[in-house]
């Protein structure tokens, strides 16, 4: 998009200084009698995110793509607030936000808000339409509860439902529909900051196109900052102003969305592009990238995409590529960019 | 001869809210060694006419009526346990879910040599050699050791491809792929692609690719067919129905991709959302969407073809308005 990309004297809207997040699956009564035994067993850590720094201009939008299991979804949660930190600091507008309930971060929790995938899971069924999308903002004292009528409805105008919907359950919308509550509700507390995880990744060809273009719009209108994620490079292409590409919990590349697409830098980010289909007329000849994504449980050592790179040179199994800067607003992981 | 020849097949489904076809004379046909893409939103009825080609059509639903021919063999009528000597041997299907489609609890062995012995006369020791080859041949490294291990020793791509080797296993004519590739990601959608586009080329199997993703349909097939509402709205070579929809939605599905609008710019949308087969508007399921619905569409469009392409609209894309058919 054309973007309002704020000038180097503001500080960013939301910035993850070396986040980390480990999920650690502890050991139960029967591990650890085997220990007493002599078994040796260690509790497993999973790197979910792994030293992710990111800052975010207000009023950019941020594309956060990566295949399943690379740690994109834990990294928009805890961008939102919903997943702790194991490590590393996230700063609101330049001011650090520990979880410590202050007045002052509970507002500023409300400004960051989230749009989850999956339309049907993401809306508790036995709530009206009304309740889905006021309840908050009641609860939060934005708006009275007498208003919140008028507040919800004008809230399913802006993401384009009908009025009549707010006495409604989730149950009697259709897919494309509830992805809209999802927005609306989201919009209620009115925040300055939207995560998206794969928001239209459930959707219909035909009505993908529908939400995105209200996504274009609402980010218009109320100058919002999104932060994209989706494993669809079309979309991510069409919405984002900068490309930040995940691979097993590290950012291998980051660079504005023409730069991205047109010259990538990292290979897995070139395979990536290479691998996704395109609608362009004529066949074409599958280039597969080889391997498997491997587990995140035990990632190779060194750059964790060696073993499927193409490139692959002997330090590259030992040595941990640092997310350099290639070009001025271009960094990448690779140790093809020479540097120690 | 084709392959595949399907005319006018219809499969009804009665219930108690009303009876739906979700396959609407269908008409379709596929020359050995070529992939057909069959394109449609969720509810299109393109999987349901892949069950119906394999048989696997149970009540309430049932196929109405209609031809289904492989290499010249009528298959619609035949008694179930003929039917069950062709499916799994001349016609293959994979499913979406490859979880689904495995057993969890056998081991791969076990259940790719039953479908070996299933249809063919051969030893149990000849049945585990070809299982072996077909692994080997699907891109699965040691396929001894990975023979013995369960479902749930594989990863998602991984498992896919065991699917793709339990479909080639006795070497059929038709497969018949129901979104292979839409619950993996986007590098080992590619790797099966590629082995998919091989295989075809390989043993002379037609293919009929069932998606709702026109990128990959666009690389992958010879001819496509698309859906709406149970009916194949438009139809023709790839290089026709991708580079020249005539169909108001195919044309408009075309132009919503991302890839074709300037980006940041609102996408070309199509309005409202797919209708609801029990209610659908008479005549062309899409006039309440399309923007080129004149009062001809309350009557059902009929088949127009030519030039190896067929197409059921009043007011095709490209046509100037005086001289529409």
């Amino acid at each position: 998009m054309t973007a309002p990309v704020a000038t180097a004297g503001v500080p960013p809207i939301l910035e993850l200084q070396a986040v980390s997040k480990r999920f650690t699956k502890p050991l139960d009564t029967v591990d650890r009698i085997s220990n007493v035994l002599g078994a040796g067993l260690r509790e497993e850590v999973v790197h979910a995110v792994d030293g992710v720094s990111l800052a975010i201009q207000p009023g950019e939008v941020v594309g956060l793509v990566g295949e399943s299991g690379c740690g994109k979804s834990t990294l928009g949660r805890m961008a939102v607030g919903l997943h702790s930190l194991s490590a590393g600091r996230r700063l609101w507008k330049g001011v650090d936000i520990a979880p410590g309930a202050s007045q002052r971060s509970r507002r500023d929790r409300l400004a960051i808000q989230m749009i989850f995938q999956d339309p049907y899971a993401s809306i508790n069924p036995r709530m009206r339409v009304r309740d889905i999308v006021g309840e908050a903002p009641v609860a939060h004292g934005l708006v009275p509860a007498r208003e919140q009528d008028a507040y919800v409805e004008q809230l399913l105008r802006q993401v384009g439902l009908d009025a009549s919907a707010m006495r409604r359950f989730p149950h009697q919308f259709s897919g494309g529909q509830r992805a809209r509550i999802g927005i609306a509700r989201a919009l209620a507390v009115k925040p300055e900051f939207l995560v998206c995880d794969e928001a239209v990744a459930a959707l219909d060809v035909s009505i993908q196109a529908q939400v995105l273009n209200l996504f274009i719009a609402l980010r218009n209108q109320l100058q919002l900052t999104y932060l994209f994620i989706s494993h669809d490079l079309g979309v991510v292409r069409h919405l984002s102003d900068r490309v930040v590409i995940m691979y097993l919990g590290r950012v291998v590349e980051s660079a504005p969305a023409d730069t991205i697409f047109s010259g990538p830098n990292h290979p897995y980010t070139q395979a990536l592009l290479q691998s996704e289909p395109k609608l362009e007329v004529g066949k074409r000849v599958f280039i597969p990238v080889k391997g498997e994504i491997p587990s995140p449980l035990r990632p190779p050592a060194g750059c964790h995409f060696h073993p499927r790179c193409p490139k692959a040179m002997a330090h590259c199994a030992t040595e941990r590529p640092a997310l350099r800067e290639v070009a001025p607003g271009h960094s990448s992981a690779c140790h093809l960019n020479g540097g120690g | 001869m084709p392959t595949l020849a399907i005319e006018g097949l219809t499969t009804r489904f009665s219930t108690r809210g009303g009876t739906v076809t979700p396959v609407d004379g269908v008409s379709l046909s596929i020359l050995p060694g070529q992939i057909l893409g069959l394109v449609g939103e969720s509810g299109s009825g393109k999987s349901l006419t892949g069950y119906s080609i394999m048989g696997l059509i149970d009540p309430p639903g049932r196929i109405e009526s209609g031809s289904i021919r492989l290499n010249g063999r009528e298959l619609s009528g035949l008694p179930p346990e003929e039917m069950r000597k062709i499916r799994g041997n001349r016609i293959a299907m994979i499913f979406q879910d490859p979880m689904m489609t495995l057993n969890p609890v056998l081991r791969i062995d076990t259940q790719m040599i039953e479908s070996v012995l299933a249809h063919q006369d051969v030893s149990h020791g000849q049945a585990r050699a070809l299982c072996r080859d077909a692994l080997e041949r699907v891109g699965i490294a040691s396929p001894d050791e990975r023979l013995l291990s369960y479902p749930h020793q594989f990863s998602g791509g991984m498992r896919q491809r065991v699917a793709i080797a339990i479909a080639l296993l006795n070497k059929p004519d038709l497969i018949i792929c129901d979104e292979p590739t839409t619950a993996l990601d986007v590098t080992i959608q590619g790797q099966i692609l590629y082995e998919m586009q091989k295989l075809c080329a390989e043993t002379g199997a037609a293919l009929i690719w069932i998606t709702h993703d026109l990128s990959v349909i666009a690389g992958l097939a010879d001819t496509v067919a698309v859906m709406y509402a149970g009916k194949i709205v438009e139809s023709g070579t790839a290089q026709q129905v991708l580079g020249q929809p005539r169909h108001p939605y195919a044309h408009a599905l075309i132009a919503s991709a991302p890839s074709r609008n300037p980006r940041g710019q609102p996408l070309k949308q199509i309005p409202g959302m797919t209708p609801s087969l029990i209610n659908l508007p008479s005549g062309c399921p899409f006039r309440e969407r399309c923007e080129h619905a004149t009062d001809a569409c309350r009557q059902v469009p009929p088949v127009q073809s030519g030039a190896g392409r067929t197409l059921r609209c009043f007011h095709p894309v490209g046509t100037a308005p005086e001289a529409r058919v």
